[in-house]
């Protein structure tokens, strides 16, 4: 227990990047990963095809193979990132993206289609539709597992920190569990207690989200 | 509801928009690839040398891959047989009469699907001499990490199957006799495996895919080995490298699905899986079931 009360402060600050580098993931990724949706369903062939090629490369790549070509691959053909947090949240958003991608499809699909035939029938063109009628009610029914992919994507940034040069709670708490070997399992607790102080709320949050959003059909 | 729905079938003018749209599109898709090629051709990466290294035995890169292809392949194999065997047996205990055998089950499987595999595995690496006093060796650091986790994520797939399935299946089972384990085993399993199928399957894609967590540790799986060619061929090849062992992963990872979704289909057709109740509970259940699939990300 010393270790983690005598590194109190620089532990804050490794959460606290650890949180900031999730929270900017999923921002980028919920973005990305909406207009690839709408990629998926578009009338344009080229776009649907550059949408499925992109979801099904990227799922079936381990996260770890997207960091390494994000951070070691890519200088190779002159993308460089300012630092490794920064290259971090550009792996964890192109890897969270296609997950998104795939729930807010599903969540379209889940849609009944009297309403988009009734979009069509007032006249409202597809992005019309696309945007006011059914991608509203679309995300209503993916809250659940949008927020199972948020809790995924904090989890998954430790690979960040375990793996490669971010000082997120992950890195700073292996660190002092090599330090300190004596101490490993209090170390190790306290990072488990640090995640769940993030996901078991989050949790919470989407269920009150579900309900608050919950339409009936 | 289709994607089709989403647009009319076209008219001449709305068939000349999505012309041109799809030649937009498709200047912009190969805008895109231009931009990567001439990246990568002004900076040297599409020189034959730096590719030819992957396929020349000579330089013993192939032999390497595929031997890192195969200590990936067996901690997946093993990690899978030992996940779903231990998610079962959790999910029997979750679903236990027996409050004293439901808490803890609930509470381990609760705290495994809570904490990141990366700290897990960490731990098992830093922890497991001096915390539980076991020797483990990298391979079993990187198997068991995946089995604590994996098998967490398999009993909520498992269990929400089994809760699936319509509750007429069980009083009936109940009504002739059977006893709770019988009715488990022979009833709820056989029609919950059907159904839950897919959400499996994608889950062992995903330990497969978490194998290449094993580098933290130094295990020799694919990206590791990976590193290590470049470290010993030089910088240069690093794109290379990297661009062929994702692609392995990607490789295995979509036959393991194509395999799988054959499967489902030989399944799904062999017998009338329960008609009805399939397509009437069809709707939510799917949505658990990806849901919890989802879970990982």
């Amino acid at each position: 227990m010393q270790a983690l009360y005598d590194n109190l402060d620089r532990l804050w600050a490794g959460f606290l990047t650890t949180l900031g580098m999730s929270l900017a993931a999923a921002v980028i990724a919920t973005i990305l990963g909406t207009i690839l949706a709408a990629f998926r369903v578009a009338p344009i062939p080229p776009l649907r095809a550059l949408g499925a090629v992109y979801v099904q490369l990227v799922r079936n790549t381990p996260l770890t193979a997207v960091f390494f070509v994000v951070i070691f691959g890519l200088p190779a053909v002159d993308i460089t990132f300012q630092n490794f947090f920064i290259a971090a949240i550009v792996a964890l958003s192109v890897y969270t993206a296609a997950f998104v991608c795939e729930v807010v499809r599903s969540g379209i699909n889940s849609v009944s289609a009297g309403q988009a035939e009734a979009a069509r029938a007032l006249g409202l063109t597809f992005g019309q539709s696309l945007r006011e009628v059914v991608l509203p009610q679309a995300f209503r029914t993916v809250v659940p597992p949008l927020g199972n992919l948020w809790i995924a994507l904090v989890k998954n940034s430790a690979l960040a920190g375990g793996g490669f040069a971010v000082a997120d709670i992950a890195q700073l708490g292996a660190g002092l569990a090599r330090d300190n070997p004596s101490q490993v399992l209090a170390i190790f607790g306290g990072i488990a207690l640090a995640y769940m102080v993030i996901t078991v709320p989050s949790g919470i949050a989407v269920g009150v989200i579900e309900r608050r959003t919950a339409i009936l059909r | 509801m289709s994607a089709s729905v989403l647009f009319d079938d076209l008219g001449p003018r709305g068939q000349r928009n999505v012309r041109i749209g799809s030649v937009v599109g498709g200047l912009f898709v190969l805008a895109l690839i231009a931009v990567g090629l001439q990246r990568m051709g002004t900076n040297g990466q599409l020189e034959g040398d730096r590719w030819a290294i992957l396929f020349d035995t000579r330089t013993g890169v192939p032999q390497s891959l595929g031997k890192a292809l195969v200590a990936t392949l067996q901690v997946a194999a093993i990690a899978m047989l030992f996940a779903t065997l231990l998610g079962a047996a959790l999910s029997f205990g979750r679903l236990s009469d027996r409050a004293l055998l439901r808490l803890p089950v609930t509470i381990v499987v609760e705290f495994f699907r809570a904490i990141p595999l990366v700290i897990l595995i960490l731990f098992l690496f830093l922890g497991a001499r001096p915390v539980l006093g076991l020797d483990l060796s990298r391979f079993w650091t990187l198997v068991l990490g995946l089995v604590l986790y994996n098998m967490a994520v398999l009993c909520e797939i498992i269990r929400a199957g089994i809760l699936s399935i319509d509750r007429g299946q069980s009083e009936a089972a109940y009504a002739i006799g059977m006893r709770k384990s019988q009715v488990m085993v022979s009833i709820l399993l056989p029609q919950a495996v059907r159904r839950m199928l897919p959400a499996l399957v994608s889950q062992l894609v995903v330990l497969l895919k978490d194998t290449s967590l094993g580098f933290i540790i130094a295990y020799p799986e694919l990206l590791q080995q990976a590193r290590n060619i470049i470290n010993f061929f030089g910088s240069q090849y690093s794109l290379q490298l990297y661009v062929a062992a994702a692609g392995i992963y990607i490789i295995v990872n979509f036959l393991l699905s194509t395999i799988a979704h054959q499967l489902e289909k030989r399944v799904n057709s062999s017998r009338k899986v329960a008609a009805g109740s399939t397509v009437m509970a069809g709707a939510n259940e799917d949505q658990t079931l990806t849901a919890v699939a989802i879970d990982r990300g």
